[in-house]
Formats: C-alpha cells, structure tokens, sequence
C-alpha cells in the first residue's frame, strides 16, 4: 500500500516511516511543508496519505488545507491527519465533503501501534478513523432533551464507537458482545435518531457524524 | 442625533435653565464653608470639614458634569486624583489636586455665568407670555401709569394690545436662542470642570502604572501555576515513565510478561503526560489561534459550545499576538459565564474593527444580571484587557439581554498569505 507523509519534525517523520514500513506499506513520499504535500498528493495519489495538521513554512494548518483542497481534487482521496489537539472544527471541515476516505486523531494514537495501523488501513479502504476526543466532545455538545438522551448507556457507547470508524466486528470486540447484537443496537440507534438504515459502514459511519455535528 | 434632539425639546431646556440657575447659586453657600474649613483646618479640626466639604463640591460638580454633558458631544470627565485613605493624606491629595482649586474658581464664575447665560431664555420666555396677558390684566392697573413691557410702552388699553406684536418676536428670539446659549454655557463649564492637559496626563500615569502592576502579577501568578503544574504533571510523569522503562530493561531476559506489563504502564504514563501537556498548552495559547488566528479560533470555540453560537467577524488582518490570545481568552471566558449562568436559548460575538480600535460585542439571550461583583470571571476579564488600555461594557438587566462590549486599541497586520493556496 503507497502511502505520503506530511510531517515537519525529523524525529516523527522517520518514526511514522519506519513504523509504516514495518507494518507493510510503502512510503512513496515524506514532505515537511504544505505546498510540497499538495504537490506530492497530487503527483502519486497515493492509498492513503499520513498528515501534520501544522506544517511549514507558516506553521499554520497547512497540512490540513493541503489535505482539503487535494480531497476537492481528487475526491475521496483517503487523507488521515495526525495533531497534537483536536478541534471540532477541524473535524467537521474534514467530513463536509460527505465523502469517507478520512481521518483524525491525536497523536498519542500512534502509541498503540495495532489500533493505528488498523486506521490507517480503514482509511484508506474508504472507511472513516475519528479520534474518541472528537465523538467524546460531539457527544458531550447534546442535551438531554435531544434524541441522544434517549439512547441506553450501552447504545451510547456502540454509538462512540461506530462514530469513532470501527465495524461491527471490531465494535464486537471492543465491547465483548457479539456481532450480531451489535447490528441490533445500531438498528435501534438509527431508528431512534430518526436516520435512514444503511447496510454501507462507511456510509452509515458519516450518517452518524453528520448527526452529530449537526 | 443628540443636538436635534434638544432643539425639540425647548421646554424641558427651559427648565433646565431655571434649575441651573438655581443650583448655580446655592453652589454659593459652598464657599463660605471651604472659608471656615480652611480656617479651622489651622488648628486641625477643621481637616475632617474640609474633606467633608471637598466631598460635597466633587458631588455637586460631578452632577454638573452629568447634566451638561448631555448638551455637548462628548461626556464630561471627572479630573480628580484618587483620594488615600486616612483623613490627613486625602485633605494633603485634595490640597496638591489642581482640580480643587479649579473647582473653588467654577463655584465663582458659574452663577455669573449662569445669570447671564441661562436666565435670558427665561425672561425671553416670560417676556412672550407677559406679552400676551398684558391686554388681559391693563383693566387691573391704576389709571394713568406708563409702564414699558419689553420695547413696548404701554399707557392706555388700545396702547396694549401693541405687546401682542411683541410677543411672537420674543418667543422667536427664545425658540432661536436657546439651544445656542445652553451650548455656550456647557462649553464654558467644560472648560472648568473637565481636566485639563496635566491633570488629564496624571489620570493616565496613574491608570497606566496600576494596569502595568495588574499585568505584572498576572503574568507572574501565571507562571507560577505553568511550573507548579510541569512539575506536578509532565515532568513527574516522565520520571515514572523512565523508571518503568528502566525496570522492564531489567525484567527483559528474566521475566518477559513483567516487562510487557511495564511497557503498557510506561505507554499509559506518556499518554497521560501528553494529555496533561495539551491542556497546559491550551491555557497558555490555544493552538487553533497559532493556526486559524482570532476568527477560527473563536468560531472553533464557539462550536464547541452546547449553545447555538452565532459568530460575525470583520478584521481586514491580525492584531498582534498578545492582543489576539487577551481577546481570545476574553470571549472565552464570557461564553463559559453565558453557559453556566445565563439559561440562554443562543448567544452571539461579533467583532468589528475600525478607528484603530477592535470592537468585541459577546451577548446573549438569558435572564441577564451578569455583573463584575458576583463573577469574578468578569473582573478578571477587564483586568487582562485593561493590560492593552482595553473596556468593558457590561449591559445585563436582570430578565436579560445580557450583552457585553469591549473595545480594544491595537493595529492589525496585512493578512497572511497562505502559500498552499499560491502554488495552486
């Protein structure tokens, strides 16, 4: 799997870059600033690409604006942004598009090599990788009276983690109940916040964060 | 708006005269009291008097300044030094306070002034009303009297009804040189009564250096709490982290599950000292205001909020950083007030800028009754922005709006140019 790097600091770069190699996926390219990861998204259109949101030469969000504007280029793009803070705001201008294909956590994420991995490589099957502080803070926005409050705590937490990226099996899991009693569970949660159902994950993944942003 | 204003209200000026006049006479009596006090004050029990008394002509001209301030474009500043505690350094502060003498000159001139400036619309008036009763009350007069009315001499009944020409002149000449004469008044009160260049650069020395005093300790209280928490939180962290690190080296060879079980320990301490980094980080500067500047910042926050948060800004360019965080900090801290206290169905912030100054309006739809005394979130707010000569406007009756202004002195730089947007 071909993958593009966007991060200024050496010391990262090289560890993404040999964590990712080591896990199988070939680094087509590493970048430290903002235009040149345009330019590279552009040149190899790679599977998935690994991007700083603040890059050079304004150490502003650059990486995060050369991200958008590629996925407006090339749309669906599969981009998977890395920040040492997460902002809603981010994350909602990631997912307006509609389209899956993105990511973005927090850096610690990488910590957990198996998890990281696995979002990588959701992402960039078209699958969608938020960070938990991220549907943490979404779920945390919604009152009591609003349709939220009518979840179950267990359909609360299916729901964390549906909006977080992850498939009934990996929900499963997570949670150590079965696949099937997943299903069940987000059956009711969509009927609850009045969403269409949907057998696409991924599609069903953005009907639940476009909720949430909401 | 003001000016025509008054002009459309010629009667309440006119008693506004008379009570002017008025006061302008009682403030008279204050005289021979500063005369005794001053005397007195020479064997002592007369300082207590003369600051009783010095209180007493501050109130009467700062009420001065309030009713005339009305009248003229700009609000009448009060130009007194803030008065010491303790009875003897207040009369020492009242004596060195030029203001105090300006103020003993203002209780002379003022009914001279006064008489002159705003007894004329009152006898222009009575001159008109009189003009038109004369005819009315002539029956009344002993026979044979000549009396002048105006310009007007009257001697017999048909010689009377001359004064009803009289009158529409004088109404004419009160209705035209009314709002002139109050104005005149105001301006010549002004210059007594507001301070002037000395005493306006020692109200600023002043603010200045208790501002600089507030910022000082600011700062230095925030650094304070930046090492207490590096040294309980990260720094302790690191250390416990190397010490699982320094075990499970150890452990490696010997017992291999023990090592995992350290390395899982020494990756939850580098999360949680990440964690706990960020959140010092957030507090010193927010990272969304390096990247996106004062509008993305406040628009991330605002989305963030469990409220419906409208946001309207309009700056051509950034302030300087330092401005940007107090601004940023300041909505901040305005909207966790509004979210805690307010019970408002939505809020607003709009900022603005224009003749050099920053306009910050956050509001909000509650049950009002936000003040500095109850929040100290409020007074800590003022303080930060008073660090840049900035204000704060608090409008919140109780059963709301609440709306809370700032303004704020700075430059804004020419917007920065985003490169990845260029080699497009």
């Amino acid at each position: 799997m071909r993958v593009v790097i966007a991060e200024d600091l050496a010391l990262l770069r090289d560890g993404l870059i040999r964590l990712l190699n080591a896990h199988d996926f070939q680094v087509v390219a590493a970048v430290d600033t903002g235009p040149d990861l345009l330019d590279a998204l552009l040149e190899h259109r790679p599977d998935v690409a690994v991007v700083d949101v603040r890059l050079p030469p304004t150490q502003t969000d650059e990486g995060l604006k050369a991200a958008i504007t590629a996925r407006e280029r090339v749309p669906g793009l599969p981009v998977l942004v890395l920040s040492q803070h997460v902002e809603q705001l981010y994350a909602r201008e990631l997912l307006s598009g509609g389209q899956g294909g993105v990511g973005y956590l927090l850096k610690d994420r990488v910590f957990d090599i198996g998890q990281f991995i696995e979002a990588v490589r959701r992402v960039a099957a078209g699958g969608t990788a938020m960070d938990p502080e991220v549907i943490s803070q979404l779920l945390a926005k919604h009152t009591l009276e609003s349709p939220l409050g009518a979840l179950t705590a267990r359909e609360r937490e299916v729901l964390g983690e549906m909006a977080e990226g992850r498939s009934n099996s990996a929900i499963a899991g997570r949670l150590f109940i079965t696949e099937k009693a997943v299903s069940k569970h987000i059956n009711n949660i969509f009927a609850k916040l009045g969403l269409p159902p949907s057998s696409d994950d991924s599609r069903r993944v953005l009907a639940v964060l476009a909720y949430l942003n909401g | 708006m003001v000016v025509q204003d008054y002009r459309a209200k010629r009667l309440r000026l006119l008693s506004w005269c008379l009570a002017l006049a008025t006061t302008a006479v009682l403030g008279l009596l204050l005289l021979p009291l500063f005369l005794l006090a001053g005397v007195l004050s020479l064997l002592w029990i007369g300082l207590p008097l003369l600051a009783g008394v010095t209180h007493l002509t501050r109130r009467f001209a700062d009420y001065h300044r309030r009713v005339l301030g009305q009248w003229l474009p700009s609000p009448v500043p009060a130009p007194y030094r803030p008065l010491p505690r303790g009875v003897i350094p207040a009369v020492g502060t009242i004596l060195r306070d030029p203001a105090t003498w300006r103020d003993l000159a203002w209780l002379v001139l003022n009914p001279l002034l006064g008489l002159v400036l705003l007894l004329l619309p009152v006898v222009l008036f009575v001159l008109g009303v009189n003009s038109l009763l004369v005819p009315l009350y002539w029956p009344l007069m002993p026979p044979d009297t000549l009396v002048v009315f105006g310009a007007v001499p009257v001697s017999s009944q048909a010689g009377s009804y001359f004064t009803l020409l009289q009158a529409p002149v004088a109404f004419l000449a009160f209705w035209l040189a009314t709002p002139p004469l109050m104005r005149v008044y105001a301006h010549l009160n002004r210059f007594l009564l507001a301070p002037n260049a000395a005493a306006r650069l020692t109200a600023r020395v002043a603010h200045l250096s208790a501002s600089r005093d507030d910022a000082v300790d600011t700062q230095a209280s925030e650094v304070r709490r930046i090492e207490r928490d590096l040294h309980d939180g990260a720094q302790a962290r690191l250390v416990a982290l190397g010490m699982s690190l320094g075990m499970a080296e150890q452990m490696l060879a010997t017992d291999p599950a023990a090592a995992q079980r350290l390395l899982t320990e020494a990756r939850e301490s580098t999360r949680q000292a990440l964690t706990e980094l960020r959140d010092l980080v957030r507090g010193i500067h927010p990272p969304v205001l390096v990247e996106r500047g004062l509008d993305g910042a406040v628009r991330a926050l605002a989305v963030t909020q469990q409220l419906p948060i409208s946001v309207d800004i309009d700056l051509a360019g950034r302030p300087e950083d330092p401005v940007e965080s107090a601004v940023y900090f300041a909505v901040a801290e305005l909207l966790t007030n509004t979210a805690k206290h307010a019970h408002a169905t939505r809020a607003w912030v709009r900022i603005n800028y224009g003749l050099g100054r920053m306009v910050i309006v956050v509001g909000d739809d509650g049950n009002g009754g936000a003040d500095t005394a109850n929040g100290s979130g409020l007074t800590g707010v003022r303080r930060r922005l008073g660090a840049f000569d900035g204000t704060m406007m608090i409008a919140s009756p109780p059963g709301g709006p609440t709306i809370i202004t700032m303004e704020l002195p700075c430059a804004l730089s020419s917007p920065k140019t985003s490169p990845s947007s260029a080699t497009g």
